[in-house]
């Protein structure tokens, strides 16, 4: 049984200092967790919640690991797995699908040579579907660390949409 | 609370109220089909099996969160709860890999027994159980993921009993599973390898690696000395694998059954108990003599000690550095007993029988051997040697009774009480008391330190001088304790509920009520026997005239005794 080697996934401290102003932010309440885990996933480069930052965030709040992972794995928009710094969640439900978001995400894939899920090499892009964020009005949309770009109905305003984000 | 009156299928009943319906069906002599729900635990209602019709009430209700109340009629078996029952167990069975005939659960699953039930011969939904493979990462535990029926109960054990939540629930809808965190493997998260887990789990999701196989090949081995060992608990437990009440004491028919096995010697592990007491019970009396680091902490339980190393390092130094019976006994067998019958160690196979998954991590530990060879080879829990003894055909209630092999098979009512919340507590002040003192003791029961209450104390005179000591099992209640340790001399901890009885290698259907039959069984044999305080041990004597000169020595420190090191977990990096 080989023993557990921590070093692989450590917290900086200026990472924790972080977690520490999120936690602090919602007043130290462990039953803000969701609240918590989204601004930590926000906070960070490739906007997920790593093993440390996890465990890091179980211990200021006095919950179990578990509890933590539990609530991680039951939302559908917290990762426990590195995504990019660029998530580009593209809207899958009927307003959108309607405006053709299908083409939008046959686009993205193309433009970027990845799969659904896949990250690009640089760590910058990834491209996921998530159900409708109410953007319905500019559909179809994508949505990327909070900002809704909408009406990416041609090439050219996709390809708008990935340089504003450089 | 006063009685209530209710009638269950028109059978009236008074029961006290607040009682759940589940219970109070039971005091009738009817089961309700259930999977989450154990009576030893809070209820979950997550499976919905054990729904009934309560007459008023539009929809089903799960008996297991339903309390009884004045008039209630109850009807457990009507076509809409039959229909609603079946339903839920063809889902389960659809989830569940199904291979029965070699499953380690076969006989004594819950899920089988309710299909059998249920008469649930073709079921009639397509298997769309999980492809995951076994977990086999650990040496005591296997898990696998494609049985759990997800009821819960370990992650309730784990998590309400022990303390440690390693188990959780992950996911959500179809993919909702019990894992552990960030699906890591069982060492490298917070688990102790206590395996209660394993003894809740209604199904083969959780159960102990299995090392009949093994053991069965050294035997077969003519060039082996197959030497065994059993711990306390499994003589008051194994029973109940064959018939035996509850606590019988089956100490004879299992030493005749190991025999019949093909061990070439039979020991007993109350020896290396009571050896235990010599060391740890000297240790105490230097440490209180000499100002040593206090209170002195026992060793014993595999589970609490890796605890200790995972969880509190900082009190790494107040564990008593004598190893667990298992461990002296091994250490003894491959060098004092290897020498009196000439043997070569590397020719000598020691098997050991422990109410504990855990001791198959302790077993496997570099500390516990030398010259590249590990002092126990295999340990099998009690489960497992009720295997080995099914596999032989033995029916153990017919089999005469027969004594342990001398001289690793003499043992006093010290060593046997080890099995028990309390017992190791009781052995080391019998011995510590005496040698401090250097009176006799006028009444041998410290009544104080017995029990099922989750943490006792007392205090003993030791010539005027108070010990304060102090008794937790189960790692939540010690966790508990350790809050206040500082303020006694002398901890006993044992990491699973009840002590070594209530095991997570024991018996599966160990519950509360069981445990309490096993302590009271091991109190009796104690009681029983001629010699009580293991210093008085003649075999005990003569292996520190002939082997270790005294307790303590710079052999006995060599062979007896070990050291800690602090284990990393997932919970603690960042």
């Amino acid at each position: 049984m080989k023993p557990f080697d921590p070093t692989p996934d450590t917290l900086t401290p200026e990472g924790m200092a972080v977690i520490d102003g999120i936690i602090l932010s919602h007043g130290g309440d462990s039953t803000q967790l969701v609240g918590i885990l989204l601004d930590i996933q926000a906070a960070g480069e490739r906007k997920y919640i790593s093993r440390s930052a996890a465990a890091y965030t179980a211990r200021k709040l006095g919950l179990k690991l578990t509890q933590v992972y539990d609530v991680i794995t039951f939302y559908a928009a917290l990762y426990d797995k590195p995504r990019a710094k660029y998530p580009l969640e593209v809207c899958s439900s009927a307003p959108c699908r309607v405006n053709d978001s299908d083409s939008l995400l046959d686009t993205l894939q193309n433009i970027l040579g990845i799969g659904l899920g896949e990250v690009t090499y640089d760590g910058r892009f990834t491209i996921e579907r998530v159900p409708c964020f109410g953007a319905c009005d500019v559909a179809p949309a994508v949505r990327v660390n909070g900002a809704v770009y909408g009406n990416l109905t041609s090439r050219e305003r996709i390809l708008d949409m990935l340089r504003q984000l450089d | 609370m006063s009685k209530v009156h209710i009638k269950i299928n028109n059978m009236p009943l008074e029961v006290e109220g607040g009682t759940l319906l589940i219970d109070a069906a039971r005091q009738l002599g009817i089961d309700i089909p259930h999977m989450c729900y154990h009576h030893d635990q809070e209820s979950k209602a997550h499976c919905r099996l054990c729904v009934v019709e309560v007459k008023g009430q539009r929809k089903l209700q799960t008996s297991c969160t339903t309390p009884v109340s004045e008039g209630m009629e109850v009807f457990t078996d009507t076509q809409k709860v039959y229909d609603a029952q079946v339903g839920i167990l063809e889902l389960m069975l659809a989830d569940h890999k199904q291979n029965c005939l070699s499953c380690a659960r076969s006989g004594n699953c819950e899920l089988q027994t309710l299909c059998r039930r249920f008469n649930l011969l073709v079921p009639d939904l397509p298997d769309i159980s999980s492809s995951e493979p076994l977990r086999v990462d650990n040496p005591s535990i296997v898990r696998d993921p494609a049985k759990c029926v997800k009821c819960g109960r370990c992650v309730k054990t784990c998590r309400d009993v022990q303390g440690i939540a390693a188990l959780t629930y992950s996911g959500r809808s179809a993919g909702f599973r019990v894992t552990t965190a960030f699906d890591l493997p069982m060492a490298e998260t917070d688990c102790v390898l206590c395996g209660q887990c394993s003894l809740v789990c209604p199904v083969g999701a959780i159960v102990e690696e299995d090392s009949t196989a093994a053991v069965r090949r050294a035997i077969q081995d003519p060039a082996k000395h197959v030497v065994v060992q059993v711990a306390p608990s499994v003589r008051v437990a194994l029973g109940d694998e064959f018939g035996f009440a509850p606590g019988a004491i089956v100490t004879g028919q299992m030493t005749t059954a190991l025999r019949m096995l093909g061990f070439d010697k039979v020991f007993d592990t109350n020896f290396a108990a009571d050896l235990t007491i010599m060391e740890e019970g000297s240790e105490l009396l230097e440490r209180l003599n000499k100002g040593g680091k206090l209170p002195l902490i026992t060793s014993c339980s595999p589970g609490w000690v890796t605890f200790v190393e995972k969880h509190h390092p900082e009190l790494m130094e107040h564990l008593s550095t004598a190893k667990s019976p298992q461990g002296m006994f091994g250490a003894v067998v491959k060098t004092y007993y290897a020498q009196q019958m000439g043997w070569d160690p590397h020719d000598i196979v020691s098997v050991s029988v422990m109410p504990c998954t855990a001791k198959k991590f302790e077993a496997r530990r570099p500390e516990l051997g030398r010259d590249g060879y590990q002092d126990v080879d295999y340990v099998l829990t009690t489960r497992e040697l009720a295997k080995l003894i099914r596999y032989e055909g033995l029916e153990l209630k017919v089999l005469p009774e027969s004594e342990f092999d001398s001289p690793l098979g003499t043992a006093t009512g010290a060593g046997a009480i080890f099995g028990a919340t309390g017992g190791v507590m009781e052995a080391a002040l019998r011995t510590a008391y005496e040698l401090y003192t250097g009176k006799t003791l006028k009444k041998l029961e410290f009544e104080a330190v017995r029990g099922f209450d989750g943490i006792k104390e007392a205090v003993i005179d030791l010539n005027g001088t108070p010990l304060k000591v102090a008794v937790a099992h189960t790692l939540k209640n010690a966790d508990e304790l350790l809050k206040r340790a500082h303020e006694y001399a002398f901890l006993e901890i044992m990491a699973c509920p009840g002590g070594c009885i209530g095991g997570g290698g024991q018996p599966i259907g160990t519950d509360n009520a069981l445990r309490q039959k096993r302590i009271d069984a091991l109190y009796r044999l104690d009681a029983s026997l001629p010699l009580r305080k293991s210093h008085e041990n003649p075999e005990i004597k003569a292996i520190y005239e002939r082997f270790f000169t005294a307790p303590l020595s710079h052999k006995a420190h060599e062979l007896l005794h070990t050291h800690y090191q602090e284990q990393n977990t997932v919970s603690k990096i960042g």
